[in-house]
């Protein structure tokens, strides 16, 4: 048999769509495997209460974006610049844009 | 075998530059000859040979090959009568750089989707006869100009076709080479192939292995000598 | 179908062939591409499988929180609080949280605080003079369990106390930080008088009824803040997504420089390529089989970015932690957990990056060619 070009791609392709394929398998076994781990995290988090994920621990509001409140996001100014790197990856939590608002003008006792 | 009537072509029709590059030919060219078209620079010479293996249609006029007009064929059939028809020599032989020369001879038949290893074999078979077997896994660019227009022959006969068509084909050896290429026309010859070229090298117009040589300039024939 | 399959192979070989004779150039398109989508495919990866773990995590966090604001500031929540909420018919359950921030010099590393109610278990009992602390806080301070840790509250009075456990590894994407004490320990230590709370956690008798009882709060506590937990769990669904981040940033600038390299090198027909494609025409190919090549040409390239970049990312995040992102994710903080991402992948996703990487360059690579493949085959006989 000649070597073909085509066929060392084909060969080269299939390899790539094998270890592709691979992926999925593997996600599934470690999403088998960590099922303890979660179940672990979950009880942990409704036992002491804890409402966010410990991502970036440098201010308030990037360590519990969600109990953040409005002046703690937008630090002074809404237009600060941001100190944190962290804060350019964060969002402003939904809760402090929309539902808090929303939930604030549905009071009925005088302002 | 084609036969050519009142053959008209025009470049650039219509706008200032306008060319008529033929003005009704009207010609026969018989199967298992080999014919010269001659003439100086500019008589319409490669202009009929386009016509004559389907690259470009006539302005006007019929082209008929065997029983069948081509004249009028959309692109997409004229393009299969051509690559199953015809081989081409180029002058400048126009064979693609940084590929093999078998690549290079391989390549008129890809389109054709036919089996890879027969084809293979016959590159291999064709490099052979011409004398390039040795050289066949050798970039085009890394041949000599007599071992490239060989490869160009080879290539114009990969898909067996019944007429080899050649533009200029000695324009750019030297004798000792031309005498070669003769050579190889009259062995093509004597496989039954129709050969058609342009030239004006008395080499090869003067050449026994042409049968027949037809002058044009400006656009028209002038009466064939022999 | 035979002969068909024969001729893309054909064409396959020819335009291989010719990617071949401009080898170092052609790999060195295909690494800056695969790299492309490895950064995309890694973004993408990463913040998706976050998103999914937040959301299967914070399931459990408590359902209202209940804030006091002063002056755009957390407060303390006064003993009548809990008492009035105890009222609100739908109320269920409602308790006082203790928690807080709390600086270490020693390792300049933000700590949080807490004390678990009474009614937790596990982890949540901490006795007197005891301290459970996260898995990064054990790492960043060199602490196992027995051993004894300082720290000088905001109050100036030293405090000694005993490890008595270190939370989980498997824990930390939602405990690195944490220090967990007795209640008498953080109101001593932070010098908080009896029966005021940080916040307050409540649950309702009917989920259904979540944000009437929410209106029905802040009717009778109007410096209150409430937080639900559909809004935590809001606030994760949308952490990371394509507006934030630097590394889309950073990532938006490479994927234009690629995309002025591609475009250039795909669309930027030489001289050469127009002459091969002459010749092409000239020998027998239609304007279909130099179409046909080319688009070969431009998929098997981005394909072959598109899966060797995609398993790259795969084993980026899901296998190494991301760690090229750590830089980036860090910050300037001390603390950082360490965490392996449960591997969630959204085939959406993925078929979004598939259009949005193979698509465009194979695009790019045929349509410069069309007008080239529609000249006549005497061209370069003309020529």
């Amino acid at each position: 048999m000649h070597s073909r070009r085509s066929h060392y791609a084909f060969a080269f392709f299939a390899l790539c769509l094998a270890l592709f394929l691979l992926t999925f398998a593997d996600a599934a076994l470690r999403r088998a495997g960590s099922a303890n781990a979660l179940a672990a995290n979950e009880r942990l988090v409704a036992q002491l209460g804890l409402t966010d994920l410990c991502l970036f621990t440098e201010a308030r509001y990037t360590r519990h974006p969600s109990q953040a409140d409005l002046q703690s996001a937008f630090q002074d100014h809404p237009l600060a610049f941001e100190h944190f790197p962290s804060g350019s990856l964060l969002p402003p939590p939904r809760n402090l844009t929309a539902a808090y608002a929303n939930l604030d003008r549905k009071t009925k006792s005088a302002d | 075998m084609i036969k050519l009537t009142d053959i008209r072509k025009a470049y650039h029709q219509g706008q200032h530059n306008e060319l008529w590059a033929l003005n009704g030919i009207d010609l026969t060219i018989e199967a298992n000859k080999v014919t010269a078209l001659s003439g100086p620079s500019g008589s319409g010479k490669s202009t009929l040979l386009t016509l004559i293996g389907c690259m470009a249609r006539p302005t006007s006029g019929r082209v008929q090959l065997g029983e069948r007009d081509i004249s009028g064929l959309p692109e997409r059939f004229l393009t299969d009568i051509r690559r199953k028809t015809f081989g081409f020599v180029f002058q400048q032989f126009n064979l693609i750089s940084g590929l093999s020369a078998r690549d290079n001879v391989m390549l008129p038949a890809y389109p054709l989707g036919g089996d890879w290893r027969a084809l293979h074999a016959r590159a291999d078979a064709l490099l052979d006869s011409l004398k390039l077997g040795q050289r066949r896994d050798a970039r085009v660019e890394w041949l000599s100009g007599g071992e490239r227009q060989r490869v160009a022959i080879a290539r114009a006969l990969i898909n067996d076709p019944q007429v080899l068509i050649a533009d200029e084909p000695t324009a750019n050896l030297d004798t000792a080479l031309s005498r070669e290429f003769m050579e190889i026309l009259e062995s093509l010859k004597q496989q039954g192939k129709t050969i058609i070229l342009t030239s004006h090298d008395p080499l090869v117009v003067e050449s026994n292995v042409v049968d027949r040589v037809v002058y044009l300039r400006d656009g028209h024939l002038v009466e064939a000598e022999r | 179908m035979q002969i068909w399959i024969a001729k893309q192979k054909a064409l396959i070989d020819f335009t291989l062939s010719s990617l071949a004779r401009r080898k170092l150039k052609n790999l060195g398109l295909l690494l800056v591409y695969t790299v492309i989508v490895f950064l995309l495919a890694s973004v993408m990866l990463y913040t998706h499988a976050l998103r999914h773990e937040a959301a299967q995590v914070l399931k459990n966090s408590p359902e209202v929180i209940v804030q006091r604001m002063v002056a755009g500031r957390h407060d303390l929540i006064p003993p009548r609080y809990l008492e009035k909420l105890g009222r609100i018919r739908g109320v269920q359950h409602n308790e006082g949280r203790l928690w807080g921030y709390f600086y270490d010099n020693v390792v300049s590393a933000n700590y949080t605080l807490m004390a678990p109610s009474q009614e937790s278990h596990g982890f949540g009992q901490v006795a007197d003079g005891k301290i459970v602390i996260g898995a990064a806080v054990a790492r960043e301070r060199g602490l196992a369990p027995g051993n004894l840790i300082s720290f000088r509250s905001y109050t100036g009075k030293l405090f000694v106390f005993t490890v008595a456990a270190v939370l989980p590894h498997e824990a930390e994407l939602v405990s690195a930080d944490l220090l967990l004490l007795s209640e008498a320990d953080f109101r001593a230590f932070f010098d908080i008088p009896a029966g005021y709370y940080n916040d307050i956690a409540l649950s309702v008798a009917n989920p259904q009824e979540v944000r009437n009882i929410a209106g029905k709060i802040s009717e009778a506590l109007p410096d209150a803040r409430i937080i639900l937990r559909e809004e935590v769990l809001r606030t994760y669904e949308s952490i990371f997504n394509w507006r934030e981040g630097i590394v889309l940033v950073l990532l938006s600038g490479s994927i234009l420089a690629f995309a002025i390299f591609a475009w250039e090198k795909a669309s930027g027909l030489s001289a050469e390529e127009k002459r091969e494609i002459g010749i092409l025409k000239a020998i027998g190919w239609e304007t279909g089989d130099v179409l046909k090549m080319k688009f070969w040409e431009g998929a098997l390239v981005s394909l072959a970015a598109f899966l060797l970049g995609y398993v790259a990312a795969y084993l980026h995040v899901f296998h190494f932690s991301a760690a090229l992102f750590e830089p980036v994710l860090k910050g300037w903080s001390v603390l950082y957990p360490r965490f392996e991402l449960v591997p969630v992948v959204d085939g959406f996703q993925i078929v979004t990056l598939f259009f949005f990487t193979v698509f465009p360059y194979t695009v790019a690579t045929i349509v410069p060619i069309w007008r080239a493949a529609i000249t006549d085959p005497d061209a370069v006989m003309r020529g």
